[in-house]
């Protein structure tokens, strides 16, 4: 990443620190997000990442530390960076009584946007959206998945610089989840800017370009999710059951097996750069477990290591 | 078609800033023109029924009782006519700064997506205050269009009227928005309102009859009322009902004062509820 020192930050964040009462919510964060990138914070709930993109949307304001976005101070120039933001709530906050087409054009009247130009922008945005066939239903009578597409349509009628997703696909089945991977992919084509949160490492790796780990409002690591699972983590993983009262002991006998082991409630994780030989060995001394699987490393390895827990509880 | 994109390029920020609370009032009296034709319809009845009721049954019997000269020199419906248009004034703004209000906050949570484009806290605020005066006068003028029609006012009185009607509508709108900002959840809360607040404050305000007529130990009821006191700038200014030394400013002070002191506390209650 010694590249990215030269291209342009549109989020610069120093010594970033968000207080409620006695409660540190973000704890002294750094991070910068450069033009065209798509940058995730990966963390499970309460860790501060909906904190964050708070103070970046510029409503919250911080308690200290410093928050430059696209080059504005947003305790005082809130509205104006917004003008250039597009937000998609976790809670898609649609106004469910209006019709999708009038959703789009309302919100496009709040930051000024002439009428007639909106009525070209929503038919677009409809059909990037897939939603055209849907234009006249109310947004309540869509479903999660199509009321999410719509609530991102409506966070891109002003052609933002950043679009800043929270959890965009949680709550939404599979198919409906692949839908939006393949149309925020084409906003970075477009060179939209995207800041995600999730607390699930697959739509990480699929969507960011970098991501930082974030724990207790703090940042445990930062980079791509290829380097983050490189440095934090072996190349290869091998899962063994062999039943919730058993993991425990069992495990004891694997140690030194593999660079690392992980004991979890219902399964041991043995972190090695040769799965299946290590699963062979395993079987030939005579263990025996319920189910086994040797797979890649992902994030939710790369967590398990930084902090001791899983992601998804 | 396909999308066509140049992040940063179509919104003028010095522009997306100003008129924040007119968008806002905007987008509120679009949605709200879905259902317009029960707001006409209440709009209208409310006014027809009272007029038939006060002004044929209550206002015959006064009138009849005093020698046709009615209370204070003027025919009944005449003198009960500022009391009926202030309270239609904070009827028609209480059907904004309650329910609509909740459902930005709590249920739909619209407010914050406004929030999350270039409108602030406050122009949200301004918006819904906005909104609320709009649907007051809207009520007031259905109201006094009824009461003109049917020659219960004259038209000189139209103006004095709508004012003192608007600045009890605000002084309630800007108190009550105070309180809704205040809410998590609703509660029946507005009900009690209803029933214990505006109902009584429509009977205790010197509505059907002057407020002295009441035992003294009862008058402070309508000295708090926003409703007493545009009543007595109503009646003051639309056909010359005496008021003591200084109470014209009195009246005219206790509203303003009241909606600029409610307003105060609505800025940073919306600022604060729409930053978490």
């Amino acid at each position: 990443m010694s590249k990215s020192v030269e291209r342009e930050a549109v989020i610069r964040a120093r010594s970033l620190t968000k207080k409620y009462k006695d409660f540190v919510a973000v704890d002294g964060i750094d991070f910068d997000v450069y033009r065209g990138e798509s940058f995730g914070l990966l963390g499970p709930n309460g860790a501060g990442k909906s904190t964050t993109m708070k103070m970046i949307t510029s409503v919250s304001q911080r308690t200290s530390g410093e928050l430059t976005i696209l080059g504005k101070e947003p305790n005082n120039q809130g509205p104006e960076i917004r003008a250039h933001l597009g937000v998609v709530p976790q809670k898609d906050m649609l106004d469910r009584e209006l019709k999708v087409w009038e959703n789009l054009v309302t919100y496009g009247r709040y930051f000024g946007l002439p009428r007639k130009w909106l009525k070209t922008k929503v038919e677009e945005l409809l059909e990037f959206a897939q939603l055209t066939e849907k234009r006249n239903e109310k947004a309540d009578d869509l479903s999660g998945g199509m009321q999410r597409r719509l609530a991102i349509a409506r966070g891109l009628i002003n052609e933002p610089e950043i679009l800043l997703l929270d959890e965009p696909t949680t709550g939404l089945d599979p198919q409906a989840r692949h839908i939006l991977w393949d149309r925020l992919f084409r906003l970075k084509e477009q060179g939209v800017t995207l800041v995600l949160t999730t607390h699930y490492m697959d739509e990480a790796e699929q969507l960011c370009d970098r991501i930082i780990v974030m724990d207790k409002g703090k940042i445990m690591a930062e980079g791509s999710p290829a380097e983050l699972i490189r440095k934090y983590s072996s190349k290869e993983v091998v899962e063994l059951r062999f039943g919730t009262d058993k993991n425990e002991g069992v495990a004891k006998q694997l140690e030194g097996k593999s660079e690392r082991i992980e004991l979890l409630p219902d399964r041991i994780l043995l972190y090695t750069d040769k799965g299946e030989a290590l699963l062979t060995s395993i079987l030939d001394s005579g263990l025996h477990p319920v189910t086994s699987l040797v797979r890649r490393s992902s994030l939710e390895d790369v967590f398990l290591r930084l902090t001791g827990r899983t992601l998804v509880d | 078609m396909s999308l066509e994109f140049k992040p940063g390029s179509a919104v003028d920020p010095k522009r997306a800033v100003r008129f924040g609370a007119w968008r806002v009032a905007e987008y509120r009296f679009y949605a709200m023109s879905k259902w317009m034709t029960s707001v006409i319809v209440f709009g209208f009845g409310n006014p027809i029924l009272y007029l038939i009721s006060v002004g044929l049954g209550v206002g015959a019997l006064v009138d009849a009782n005093t020698g046709g000269g009615g209370i204070l020199g003027v025919p009944y419906i005449q003198f009960v006519a500022p009391a009926l248009l202030a309270s239609a004034a904070i009827q028609g703004v209480m059907d904004e700064v309650t329910f609509p209000t909740m459902d930005g906050f709590v249920w739909d949570k619209v407010f914050f997506a406004i929030n999350a484009t270039s409108v602030s806290a406050t122009q949200i605020a301004n918006g819904v205050m906005i909104v609320a005066l709009g649907r007051g006068l809207f009520t007031t003028v259905l109201y006094l269009g009824v009461l003109l029609a049917f020659g219960a006012v004259p038209l000189t009185s139209v103006l004095p009227l709508l004012f003192t009607s608007m600045l009890a509508g605000w002084g309630w709108a800007s108190v009550m928005l105070a309180i809704t900002a205040r809410l998590e959840r609703d509660d029946g809360y507005f009900a009690i309102i209803g029933r214990f607040v505006i109902a009584p404050m429509f009977l205790f305000s010197g509505t059907f009859y002057p407020l002295e007529q009441m035992p003294l130990f009862l008058q402070p009821l309508g000295w708090i009322s926003p409703l007493w006191h545009s009543v007595q700038l109503g009646r003051h200014l639309s056909y010359g009902m005496e008021l003591a030394d200084g109470m014209l400013l009195v009246h005219l002070a206790y509203l303003a004062i009241m909606g600029m002191v409610g307003m105060r506390f609505v800025y940073p209650k919306f600022k604060e509820r729409l930053s978490r």
